[in-house]
């Protein structure tokens, strides 16, 4: 069961290794809390989808499981957004539509079709809580690098003032850069390793 | 496989045949696809391989002339044909601007030994490449930045802009317009604050003006709508660079003699400056602000950036096509965007931003642009 949390995190991780839902991870990382919230709620629809997709998996008819799926995501992403809205305003309107493009997120729908409809409930459980510990992760990784480049600050704190910082790197271009250049970084470790 | 022909193939990549594609491409074919793939070979066994750098290279049988040129000459050379406008942006801005310059192409020819040094590759520094990219990227900034800010741009031109692609000949995009944009989306302040020029102040008495302590270039006056004040500046002055831009873009008369050298020595040819030109020119003209055929061309020609684009950035061997019909569609882009951009777009000036859209569609402008291999049936397309 450990085993299926941590392949999430490192060898399986969603957006550096099987780079799915890199569309939100662009949009949203320019400040670290938007990474944070933005990996809290998917992590969340992974779990519930990947429970109820485990649970259902002997009801749902092959040829429309992809709707099932999205169904069941739906549900999800509503609560998240209605709880969102309720108690974190701010943040809400921070990520804006990619709430509900959570909706689309491939890495949930991915985990559904890949695993949770061919495994048993707590090996789907756990590997929802990895992957989205995984994409929690990255998104930290990335929003920090940006946030701290790109505005001088982290978690909204000024941490250094002896630069001027750099503006492209809120914008999404400088998404893609500091991703491609972490996605070289960690190439380069894995070639590494294997020799 | 007649070995004989392999090697007149390999040789000919170094000398100058009559042929179909400009023979400076060639050389850097030899470059760019070096030692591991060697063309001639696939040429010869394949006649219609696909593999690039196969295309225009015309084998003809022995003898061949060779003649002593290399890359590296080449490159030199380049510099040399660049010093005059640098010297003419020292002489008009006084010796920050030397500052920018020697920053600039210190932290290009440094960054580009470290990254070849840490990655176990031939150090090529003296090549002359690394310099000419630090060297436009100075002549891409205004005279008065901060001294990061050259030496910023010049670490990524060469880092992202050329080594993260396999180094010279591999890159996609021109390094120093990479590292120009780069500077322009994160600093943008300091990329547009142009100080005065230090003719202007002897010509007003010498002392210096403290009313005037930025001064917009002609485009952005332009652009600001402010078509009189952009008019106050003589077409004269425009020539030879008394007003505010950067380094190496605003005295056309030293631009025009370096690139009149290159062509002398055959480096470039006309295709692409001068379509380049010629596009803006037919562009501003046809849509001016007082109707159709009301533009001002020349003012646009000698303003900006174009001079210097035209002639030393779109010509990179790297980084445009191959064939003379495809430098041709090549430049007509380029003029289009950069026209697009001055009269439409959000910012005064174009010229990087078309340049580098081009290079962007260089790949798919070879593509469609491919000689005909002799003896080869007609593909379709």
């Amino acid at each position: 069961m450990f085993s299926e949390f941590l392949k999430g995190i490192i060898r399986e991780n969603p957006t550096f290794v099987l780079m799915l839902g890199l569309c939100p991870t662009l949009a949203v990382s320019v400040s670290v809390v938007n990474g944070i919230g933005m990996g809290i709620a998917a992590t969340f629809v992974l779990l519930g989808s990947n429970i109820i997709i485990a649970l259902l998996k002997n009801f749902i008819p092959d040829k429309v499981r992809i709707p099932c799926f999205i169904v069941v995501i739906a549900t999800f992403v509503t609560i998240v957004e209605l709880v969102m809205m309720a108690y974190s305003p701010a943040l809400n309107r921070a990520l804006g539509i990619y709430v509900p493009l959570i909706v689309v997120n491939c890495i949930v729908l991915g985990r559904a079709e890949a695993y949770a409809q061919k495994s048993r409930v707590i090996a789907s459980f756990f590997d929802g809580l990895g992957m989205g510990a995984g994409f929690t992760l990255a998104l930290i990784l990335i929003s920090a690098i940006r946030e701290f480049f790109g505005a001088g600050t982290i978690l909204g704190r000024q941490v250094i003032n002896a630069f001027q910082p750099a503006f492209i790197l809120g914008m999404p271009s400088g998404a893609l850069l500091v991703i491609g250049l972490l996605l070289g970084f960690f190439n380069l470790l894995k070639n590494r390793q294997k020799t | 496989m007649n070995p004989k022909l392999i090697h007149s193939a390999a040789f000919k990549l170094r000398s100058f045949p009559q042929s179909g594609i400009p023979p400076d491409k060639r050389v850097l074919c030899g470059i760019g696809w070096g030692k591991k793939t060697p063309p001639s070979v696939s040429i010869l066994s394949k006649p219609r391989a696909k593999a690039r750098g196969a295309e225009g290279l015309i084998v003809s049988p022995a003898p061949h002339l060779h003649k002593k040129e290399s890359v590296s000459r080449i490159m030199w050379l380049v510099v040399l044909s660049l010093l005059p406008s640098g010297a003419a942006g020292v002489w008009i801005f006084g010796f920050k601007a030397l500052w920018v310059i020697i920053l600039a192409v210190a932290a290009a020819l440094a960054t580009e030994a470290i990254l070849q040094f840490s990655t176990k590759r031939k150090i090529s520094v003296l090549d002359g490449s690394a310099f000419i990219t630090g060297l436009l990227l100075a002549y891409n900034l205004p005279p008065e930045v901060p001294f990061w800010l050259p030496v910023i741009g010049a670490v990524f031109a060469i880092a992202i802009g050329k080594q993260i692609f396999g180094g010279l000949g591999q890159n996609i995009f021109n390094p120093a317009l990479v590292g120009r944009v780069f500077l322009m989306a994160s600093w943008p302040k300091y990329m547009t604050t142009f100080p005065p020029t230090l003719i202007k102040n002897l010509l007003q008495g010498g002392a210096e003006s403290y009313d005037a302590v930025t001064s917009a270039t002609p485009l952005m006056l332009l652009k600001e709508g402010s078509v009189i004040a952009a008019k106050r500046i003589s077409y004269l002055d425009l020539f030879l660079g008394k007003h505010g831009g950067c380094i190496g873009e605003v005295c056309i008369l030293a631009l025009l003699i370096g690139a009149a050298f290159l062509f002398y020595k055959g480096y470039i040819s006309w295709h692409i400056p001068l379509t380049y030109i010629a596009t803006v020119g037919l562009f501003t003209l046809t849509f001016g602000h007082g109707g159709l055929f009301s533009g001002d061309w020349l003012f646009h020609l000698l303003s900006g950036g174009l001079i210097l684009g035209a002639f030393f950035m779109a010509t990179d061997y790297v980084t445009s096509p191959l064939t003379y019909k495809g430098q041709i569609i090549f430049a007509i882009g380029c003029g289009i965007l950069t026209a697009v951009i001055r009269l439409w777009g959000g910012y005064p000036e174009g010229v990087s931003y078309a340049i580098l859209m081009m290079n962007a569609a260089t790949p798919i402008i070879d593509r469609y642009t491919r000689s005909r291999v002799y003896g080869a049936s007609k593909r379709k397309a």
